[in-house]
């Protein structure tokens, strides 16, 4: 079984068979443990290294296989080639949805999940486990002086009282290259139609376009963008430059996206998946005490402001290619206003 | 008497029938519920897919000459809305395939409906699947748009089978129902019977009159059968009363007669063995009357003790009576009579039975006891018992017959030269246990008869 698992992982890692691209990987645990948890995840490995430790201090017969990739390259690994990882850990809400909706994924049902808010699980397939808001980031330098704008409104009039603060100085996501973007901006023009008249104004200012949340929160740190809009604040919060800008989350409503896990079908270990997955889940609920989920802006806004994106076939209909292909002309429509 | 043997009985039958329909509506109600249950859950299904594949259809608009698809958010999210379900769709456009699960079954014809629906297997799951289609005129023509929603059956799944509880409850609870309401109907429909059968058992020996409180109709057939019967009965024992009285008339008065013509010879006759002759002749008369009398008398008790009376009697008076009767019989013989009582105590029965009783057990002292004897009566009582005990100072009953002495003829070895029959004990234990009460014999400590009759008190 070892062996089998070794010579796979070496298939899938060995760099000319590999079918995805993987952009990082790191194996915890002792080298001969007995059983081996091969997770694939889009979230940063320090981001998650805590918590394997934490599951490594209780489980020492248990390594943890560790693989980086965009949730686009998740998708091809798990979706076209079914490679055998046995976790699941993604950002792509919508993705996963699609991958457990057409038989992706395993069920997993244990006293944990059954304790679960319902926005949390869909279907025993997919179980979320941090809620990330999107919200604006402004940098206090550039818009000392204004008030700072707390809904969508306030933003637009803000942008159209002062556009020589903000000519060019907007950044958002791209939604064509950005799969959270993407689900942020449907999201957003799903709970109202102010997303258009602000996706307009953006446009006006001439908005720079973002495939990162990392690389747009840089920009507000150092001065080149004023605003960064639909912003993942779990991410900023972290930046080591937090004193530079301020979060804010939008009082109107604010689009709370769910990382989302899940056990591949093809995945060899489903039992050890299913106690790794619970372990994530006692840490995050019902306190939110994950590392994970350290997000003082959720705070900001009542619950009633928290738009949490639905876990459920609602999100295959963004990902409907006719769909996609209308809303992403919209959107061009409105931003590059040439 | 004996027990007529019974089959079967009305009222279980007419239960078992009650219970036998009531399951079988019961099972059903179960089969009925659950079907009309099952085609509404499904319909409500179809419903909700039917109005996400019309949602789709409706956002459809032709464009610049062409079909232009925009899928409603709101058509996929509604089919997760009561349980999760895995859901499928796909667009298609003159059998074209536009986006969506290419591979998702399709129906084989619409019917001449817009919309049609059908179940199948999907990526491993039982779905259903509903299509509802539209034309559209555009460049190339009229194209037929077809949309296809499926969804998984988990919910529906779960609903039927909380149906299924639901409806075995519903046909269990029916079924309770019902058994209660056979049980009462059961109870119901036998009570005119209960009610005749302890009429007529309540009744008195001699109550032979019809019944005539109302029965249903269907009784009565039965109870104008009992009427003549008992109409029959009392005829024929009217006559029997007759004939007994007939009878000892007829057998009394000739014997009575020859015996005072032998009397009447006796004093004519002069020699001395003639005399003996007629002696022994008169005493056969005695014999054969006395006989007769007393089996007149055990046919009068066997008789009456097979319809006994109950009415209330003073046990007192009855002994009184007896023994004041017989004090003439006393006096002639020469033998003391002493009378005790001690009770008044009441017991229900046939007063003219339980004085021949103890006319026969009296007689017999007198008999049996010889000149210049005395005979003890005492009657006395305690809770539950009357008590009445006849002793005399003759010779008592011979030892180890005492048992014996109550059988029909039986008499005792010490009984030669004396008139008797052998009926007066037999007589006085027939009376005595058909009033429910016990005879002992016994010897006093003189070595006289002791005869004791106990009865239940009233």
């Amino acid at each position: 079984m070892r062996a089998l698992i070794l010579s796979l992982s070496l298939i899938i890692l060995g760099a000319p068979c590999q079918g995805f691209e993987v952009e990082d990987h790191k194996r915890f645990g002792a080298a001969d443990a007995v059983r081996v948890l091969r997770v694939i995840s889009t979230a940063d490995i320090s981001f998650f290294e805590p918590i394997i430790h934490s599951y490594l201090a209780g489980n020492p017969d248990v390594a943890v296989d560790y693989t980086v990739a965009s949730s686009s390259e998740l998708m091809r690994a798990l979706y076209d080639e079914k490679l055998p990882f046995d976790l699941a850990i993604s950002s792509a809400m919508d993705l996963q949805i699609k991958l457990a909706n057409d038989g992706n994924a395993r069920r997993h049902r244990s006293n944990r999940t059954q304790n679960l808010p319902d926005w949390a699980v869909w279907n025993d397939l997919v179980f979320a486990f941090t809620q990330e808001p999107a919200g604006f980031v402004i940098s206090n330098a550039a818009i000392a002086g204004l008030p700072v704008p707390q809904t969508r409104q306030e933003l637009i009039r803000t942008i159209r009282q002062s556009p020589e603060i903000f000519q060019g100085k907007i950044g958002t996501y791209d939604v064509r290259l950005s799969g959270a973007g993407y689900l942020f901006a449907t999201q957003d023009a799903r709970a109202s139609d102010t997303y258009w008249r602000l996706t307009e104004v953006m446009g006006a200012m001439d908005t720079q376009l973002y495939c990162c949340t990392s690389q747009m929160i840089e920009d507000v740190a150092s001065g080149e963008l004023a605003i960064a809009y639909n912003v993942l604040t779990s991410y900023a919060e972290q930046s080591p430059h937090r004193d530079k800008f301020t979060i804010i989350l939008p009082s109107d409503f604010s689009i709370v996206m769910l990382r989302t896990m899940l056990i591949p079908a093809a995945s060899q270990n489903p039992e050890l998946a299913g106690d790794f997955l619970d372990f994530v889940l006692e840490q995050t609920f019902p306190k939110g005490t994950s590392p994970l989920l350290q997000s003082s802006a959720l705070g900001q806004v009542d619950e009633h402001a928290l738009h949490r994106i639905q876990l459920g076939p609602g999100l295959l209909v963004f990902l409907d290619q006719l769909k996609k292909r209308n809303f992403i002309a919209e959107w061009e429509n409105a931003i590059l206003q040439d | 008497m004996s027990t007529p043997s019974s089959r079967g009985s009305i009222r279980q039958r007419l239960l078992l029938l009650l219970l036998l329909s009531a399951s079988v509506i019961g099972v059903l109600l179960f089969v009925v519920f659950q079907s009309v249950a099952r085609q509404m859950t499904q319909e409500s299904q179809d419903n909700i897919l039917a109005a996400s594949a019309i949602s789709i259809l409706d956002n459809a608009r032709v464009r610049r000459g062409e079909v232009f698809v925009d899928l409603p958010y709101s058509a996929l999210s509604m089919l997760d809305s009561v349980s999760d379900e895995r859901a499928f769709y796909a667009v298609r456009l003159n059998n074209e395939f536009l986006s969506g699960y290419e591979d998702l079954p399709r129906p084989a014809n619409f019917a001449g409906n817009n919309t049609a629906f059908m179940s199948a297997q999907y990526l491993g799951q039982d779905i259903r699947l509903a299509s509802a289609r539209r034309s559209f005129s555009t460049d190339e023509g009229s194209a037929f748009l077809e949309i296809s929603v499926a969804q998984t059956l988990t919910g529906m799944k779960q609903s039927q089978a909380r149906i299924s509880r639901i409806s075995v409850w519903v046909g269990i609870g029916f079924f309770a129902l019902s058994a209660l309401l056979a049980l009462l109907v059961a109870r119901t429909t036998i009570r005119p019977l209960d009610r005749l059968t302890l009429s007529v058992s309540r009744r008195g020996p001699s109550d032979l009159r019809p019944v005539t409180a109302p029965v249903p109709s269907e009784m009565v057939p039965l109870v104008s059968s009992l009427n003549r019967l008992m109409a029959r009965l009392q005829n024929s024992l009217a006559q029997s009363e007759d004939f007994i009285a007939e009878a000892a008339h007829r057998v009394r008065t000739p014997l009575a007669i020859v015996r005072t013509q032998a009397e009447t010879t006796l004093r004519r006759v002069e020699k001395a063995e003639n005399r003996a002759a007629i002696r022994e002749m008169i005493r056969a008369i005695d014999e054969s009357s006395r006989a007769a009398g007393q089996l007149l008398d055990h046919a009068m008790v066997s008789f009456r003790t097979d319809s006994l009376s109950d009415d209330l009697m003073s046990l007192a008076a009855t002994v009184t009576e007896t023994v004041e009767r017989l004090r003439p019989l006393c006096e002639l013989n020469d033998v003391e009579v002493r009378l005790s009582i001690s009770s008044q105590a009441c017991i229900r029965g046939d007063a003219i039975l339980v004085q021949s009783a103890l006319h026969n057990v009296l007689d017999n002292a007198i008999k049996y006891a010889g000149r210049e004897s005395t005979i003890e009566v005492t009657l006395s009582g305690n809770q539950t018992t009357a008590n009445v005990t006849i002793s005399d100072t003759g010779p008592g009953f011979p030892a180890g017959q005492t048992g014996a002495m109550i059988e029909r003829f039986a008499r005792g070895t010490n009984a030669q030269g004396i008139v008797g029959s052998g009926l007066g004990l037999t007589i006085v234990d027939e009376v005595v246990r058909a009033h429910g009460g016990s005879v002992e014999l016994t010897n006093t400590e003189s070595g006289g008869g002791c005869v004791h009759l106990s009865f239940p008190l009233a």
